[in-house]
């Protein structure tokens, strides 16, 4: 019995893949030839499933062509080294696959995410292998999103496979101080996924759409497998409450447009609520972290239906909350903003003074940037143009280019005005 | 065939064009438009714009292999700004796209006329060769 192949089955594929990874790296205690095997399996129902339709138990059809890939796999290595027997048995034996479709474990996604994020890896590595082992897109489709040659992905991909034998982490649910630990890096990971989609730091795109889709459904499959957890539903929080202003975001020539300036009517409700939502039950929890955190600006800047309405003291005093919880100069800038809508800019200025001795930011446009835009409230737009014109000499990202470059433009001809 | 067009305007030193709002916006909008059009008529490889020539070091390897950084001179003439890959059916179609790059519109919409480099991208060997 099958079902016809229809739009929901690319969905169900993805969805699927990471059990079925996790149930055969568990059978195999090879993660990285499971990660391999998967893939084919994968490939296989996309090219099968549209026309033979979708079997009725795909879950374990997926499992069993893994697992017969693994099992040859096994076999030629056999063959060619010619090994003892001990371990041809132990292939025979091994349970059909009906016995381990019932043994099925929700947390081998877990371990999945836990193992792609490990902290071996360079976040570069853990962000393709996350989309890859988790998240079920092909290499084609991950080196298409990063614009870089498939080859080069699937090398990326081999390398940090690589790179998790060599660490000899086996394959097991961490213990929870072990998960304690991993945690931040899988969600910094997740993170980084999204803000590569939102706020890409090459080329001229600004969202890669599919990108922050992607993070987004990542992170919900983490919040369904740590429900418990606020981190987990900040983050979660966080994404939506971003990815809420989308289609204001860029002009009709993707042009940026910045926060007071958007058309506050193109955000996104649905995004908005779920992500206040989310948050408000994290919040109600007790602990407080840095997602959380950023999740709750995010929700002052959503809940505002002008910009002149927005809670800036509210914002000023996250920003202080944040900068205990986990400081970094980037956050001083941003509280800096803050304090200038509340005290006014020449205190934001103040604040900014303390950033210019601080040499992780040290020639970062952003500086530049966040001081122009003070040095304009002011009324100093001598100053201002100037430091608008050193940020856009200094950012990478075009679209951020042009929007400062616009800036100072704009302030020359009010000088004139 | 593969072509790669060069745009070399910057100077070290100059920093960002101080235009008016307007030329500004038409000039970014033209390119946003010309890249537009590249990739839906299926030529466009690769385009990429350059940081500005401030941050660009020259570099050399010294007799231990260490790097050796040097600032880069103002008084050098020309720097890449930017390049195009395309992908075209001939000669011919790289130097249109060329041109219409270099007509971008400068102050007052005025077009800029800037220099731009074409070369060929070297190919595989051919295929009697394999």
């Amino acid at each position: 019995m099958t079902k016809p192949w229809d739009a929901t089955s690319e969905h169900l594929l993805r969805e699927l893949a990471p059990q079925v990874l996790g149930s055969v790296a568990r059978r195999f205690r090879d993660f990285s030839s499971a990660e391999d095997a998967v893939q084919e399996a994968m490939i296989a129902a996309f090219t099968q499933w549209p026309q033979e339709g979708v079997p009725e138990n795909p879950r374990g059809w997926l499992i069993q062509v893994a697992s017969r890939r693994m099992t040859d796999q096994v076999r030629s290595e056999i063959a060619r080294r010619q090994r003892e027997t001990a371990v041809a048995k132990d292939v025979e034996t091994m349970a059909p696959v009906d016995e381990i479709e019932s043994d099925m474990d929700p947390d081998d996604t877990l371990i999945l995410l836990f193992m792609c994020c490990h902290p071996a890896l360079t976040s570069s590595s853990a962000i393709a292998l996350t989309l890859r082992a988790v998240g079920g897109l092909t290499t084609a489709e991950i080196a298409n999103a990063f614009l870089v040659p498939e080859a080069t992905m699937a090398q990326r991909i081999s390398r940090a496979k690589q790179s998790i034998k060599a660490s000899g982490v086996p394959f097991r649910l961490p213990s929870p101080q072990e998960r304690a630990e991993r945690l931040p890096a899988a969600l910094h990971v997740l993170y980084l996924i999204f803000n590569e989609g939102y706020a890409s730091s090459i080329g001229a795109h600004l969202q890669r759409l599919d990108l922050a889709r992607e993070a987004i459904r990542l992170t919900r499959g983490a919040k369904a497998l740590l429900p418990e957890d606020g981190e987990v539903a900040g983050l979660l929080a966080l994404m939506l409450l971003t990815d809420a202003r989308r289609a204001a975001r860029t002009g009709p020539d993707e042009e940026l447009i910045s926060l007071d300036k958007q058309d506050r009517t193109l955000w996104d409700r649905a995004e908005i609520s779920e992500g206040i939502e989310l948050l408000t039950a994290a919040l109600s929890k007790g602990s407080v972290g840095l997602y959380q955190l950023q999740a709750a600006i995010a929700a002052v800047h959503d809940e505002a239906a002008r910009a002149e309405d927005t809670d800036w003291p509210q914002i000023l005093a996250l920003y202080e909350l944040l900068k205990r919880v986990s400081p970094s100069p980037m956050v001083t800038l941003n509280h800096a903003i803050a304090a200038a809508m509340v005290h006014g800019p020449s205190k934001g200025l103040e604040l900014l003074r303390t950033l210019d001795t601080d040499a992780r930011l040290a020639g970062h446009y952003r500086l530049d940037a966040v001081r122009a835009h003070l040095l304009e409230m002011v009324g100093d737009y001598e100053s201002a143009i100037k430091h608008y014109r050193i940020a856009a000499s200094r950012t990478t990202s075009i679209p951020e280019q042009n929007y400062l470059m616009t800036q100072a433009a704009c302030l020359a001809e009010r000088k004139l005005s | 065939m593969k072509y790669i067009l060069m745009m070399n305007t910057m100077r070290a030193g100059q920093g960002v064009p101080q235009w008016d709002q307007k030329d500004l916006q038409a000039h970014i909008a033209f390119m946003i438009g010309l890249n537009k059009g590249l990739r839906q008529s299926g030529e466009l490889v690769s385009a990429e714009g350059l940081s500005f020539p401030d941050q660009a070091k020259l570099v050399r390897a010294g007799t231990d292999g260490v790097p050796i950084t040097d600032g880069v001179f103002p008084e050098s003439k020309e720097f890449l700004a930017g390049y195009w890959i395309v992908d075209v059916d001939s000669p011919e179609r790289a130097y249109a796209i060329a041109a219409k790059v270099s007509a971008a519109p400068g102050p007052g919409g005025t077009p800029l006329n800037m220099p731009i480099e074409v070369r060929p991208i070297m190919s595989g060997p051919p295929p009697e060769m394999l």
